[in-house]
């Protein structure tokens, strides 16, 4: 596709440790196109934090290392990129919005001081003008007396202004790609509701696309176009969200639409919870990495990782028994 | 008619916090203010609010984790806030508390099954004997298998040691639980797993809960009433299903209309509030709502609105209702 921003190909980062070799991404695919919201969802330890900072090339090393595959980003594989070029394209091109807000901003520096020290680093502009910029964006996230709040130290704003600021530090530089790793996940509801609102009032602005990572399905419903499921490193499922929604075709989407507790549920029903715990990493492999936990497992399952094919169009979906021709019934009651 | 088992009348939490000038005079951060509810026997109270709202430390007033600034809390309607530390050990056997982390709230260097007999040791239950078969019992009772009694907590996943937490509270027989936050700090399939397991267990030992969360839907789906908590104060209570279906507080409004949707064809209504919550170092007078609330009258700022019964086991704290 020719309007894509950036295209992951059978990304495999792992862990090399002392007790053994993590698959933290084992086999991960996606295209995100222009100006459009991506969601990665998931539960802890699937490899989504680790696959954004694959993208950053943010992987510690010599512990971690990127076995293979390709991260296409406008025609370049950033993978390939030396030093120098990668030191321009994050901050600039390709911004990150952490998960939590404190840890990220230094706490002995004033917020303006950290903002103008990323647009120094990427424009070639006066420390007047860098202000200038730094102020526009606190006002764009919707801080209130920006410039007064220029030499506020972080610890003098609450979350959800913490948070702000780091969105303004991503959008400084009009980056392409914002990736936000889990924006809202240490905010309260009704500030996680502001939060995903100022993303997308920005997005329509400046046009930015946004692969956002989270392991909430109501942010991914709110926010994304499309939609990834990763489970264990792998890929499981990848989709528009509302096919995803009405067709998904993987056993542990399945499974995880179903656990989640919903408004609209009758409570007298039990929640259908997924058995079992992920498996350990350092394990997978040669096996589909659902198998000990999937209801419908089979014999197949145990000894073959199923691939990553596309079943109807643009929905993609790692399972023996979703294909083209073969196809799984979901039953009601699991 | 359903016997109310807990019941707190007008319970205040005050901290006193140093002030950052040297020799002023410490803050008082009042971080719950003039609460009370009644629990009935054998049903949820879910407690919701936003960090910082008061909940947790409700809850550690409630077992008496917290003493209490002023106010009290009633079992069975005997007094328990004043009691010695004999007379508390008594009460102690009958309320007990699951705790949000279920890292950090087990002992690293004690086995899961020394975890679940040490209740027991301390109140002095049984023969040795005894005591071990009920630490088989519970296990299996939470869904754990029985070789799972000589491992240390540390070869267990979060949702397996928030079972180990459960199968401890329930070691002594209690009959009200007060379960702080005790899934989120898990993943959602095992978090639905845990929920199931909470909700087997009350029917099946009739037991009261007092669910302390902040997930909107978690609450939902275990309570039987809810209240809603917002700067330290109870602003809405009532049946789960009538809060759900009309939310009658602006501040209850807000707050479920950020809930993210349920679907992607969701197209739902927000209604945000301006602004951040303010420090309850120096609360709002009157409602604390009011410097941010969209129907802002003048004597919400005046005079701090009461919990008043707007019929079917309702109660709201505004102005707007009569």
């Amino acid at each position: 596709m020719s309007d894509s921003i950036i295209s992951v190909k059978d990304l495999k980062t792992y862990f090399y440790l002392s007790t053994g070799i993590v698959k933290a991404v084992d086999g991960v695919s996606f295209t995100l196109s222009k100006g459009e919201t991506m969601g990665i969802v998931g539960e802890s330890g699937s490899g989504k934090s680790v696959t954004a900072s694959s993208i950053m090339r943010l992987i510690q090393k010599p512990i971690g290392k990127i076995v293979n595959g390709e991260i296409i980003f406008e025609g370049k594989d950033i993978l390939k990129m030396k030093n120098k070029e990668l030191l321009d394209l994050r901050g600039k091109d390709i911004s990150m919005i952490f998960q939590d807000p404190m840890t990220s901003l230094d706490p002995v520096y004033k917020i303006g001081q950290q903002i103008i020290e990323v647009i120094k680093v990427h424009q070639n502009v006066s420390k007047e003008k860098a202000k200038k910029i730094a102020i526009e964006a606190l006002e764009m996230v919707g801080i209130p007396e920006a410039e007064s709040r220029m030499n506020a130290y972080p610890h003098e704003f609450s979350g959800g202004m913490r948070q702000r600021v780091m969105i303004a530090m991503a959008i400084v530089c009009n980056p392409k790609l914002i990736i936000a790793d889990e924006p809202t996940t240490a905010l309260d509801v009704t500030v996680q509701a502001q939060v995903l609102d100022l993303l997308k009032d920005l997005q329509k602005k400046m046009g930015t696309s946004i692969l956002i990572i989270t392991h909430n399905l109501g942010v991914i419903w709110d926010m994304c176009d499309t939609v990834m499921v990763m489970y264990a490193g792998k890929t499981v499922e990848y989709a528009k969200t509302a096919t995803l929604y009405e067709q998904p075709l993987h056993p542990y989407t399945w499974g995880l639409l179903d656990s989640m507790p919903k408004l609209s549920q009758d409570t007298e029903k039990p929640l259908k919870a997924i058995k079992g715990t992920p498996p350990d990493l350092k394990l997978t492999g040669n096996a589909c990495n659902f198998h000990n936990r999937c209801p419908y497992a089979q014999e197949i399952c145990k000894n073959k990782a199923p691939e990553l094919i596309e079943i109807e169009e643009g929905h993609f979906a790692a399972c023996h028994f979703q294909t083209k021709d073969k196809k799984l019934k979901r039953k009601e009651e699991v | 008619m359903e016997k109310s088992v807990l019941k707190v009348n007008n319970l205040s939490k005050i901290f006193k916090v140093k002030s950052n000038k040297l020799f002023d005079k410490p803050k008082m951060l009042k971080a719950v203010n003039d609460v009370s509810f009644e629990v009935l026997e054998g049903e949820t109270l879910g407690v919701i609010g936003e960090s910082g709202c008061g909940k947790s430390t409700l809850g550690r007033c409630i077992i008496q984790l917290l003493q209490t600034s002023s106010g009290e809390v009633l079992y069975n309607d005997a007094k328990i806030n004043d009691l010695n530390s004999s007379e508390l050990k008594k009460i102690r056997k009958d309320i007990q508390i699951i705790f949000q982390d279920p890292y950090s709230s087990l002992d690293p260097r004690k086995t899961v099954g020394a975890i679940i007999e040490e209740p027991m040791i301390i109140h002095n239950i049984g023969k040795h004997e005894d005591r071990k078969n009920k630490v088989i019992e519970l296990l299996k009772e939470v869904g754990l298998d029985t070789f799972h009694v000589n491992r240390y907590p540390h070869e267990f996943s979060g949702g397996q040691r928030q079972r180990i937490n459960v199968a401890r509270a329930l070691a002594l027989n209690p009959k009200v639980i007060v379960c702080d936050e005790p899934v989120s700090a898990l993943d959602v399939s095992v978090q639905a797993q845990v929920l199931n397991l909470l909700k087997d267990l009350q029917k099946k030992f009739n037991l009261t809960y007092v669910f302390i969360s902040h997930d909107l839907s978690v609450v939902k789906y275990i309570s039987d009433r809810i209240a809603i908590m917002y700067l330290g104060k109870i602003v809405e209570i009532g049946d789960a299903k009538n809060i759900y279906k009309e939310p009658k507080h602006p501040y209850t409004k807000a707050l479920f209309s950020a809930i993210p949707p349920e679907s992607p064809f969701e197209n739902k209504q927000k209604l945000v509030l301006e602004g951040d919550v303010p420090s309850p170092l120096n609360l709002p007078s009157g409602c604390p709502l009011s410097t941010r609330c969209p129907n802002y009258m003048e004597k919400c700022s005046k005079t701090v609105p009461e919990l008043k019964d707007i019929g079917d086991n309702h109660q709201v704290a505004c102005f707007l209702y009569k």
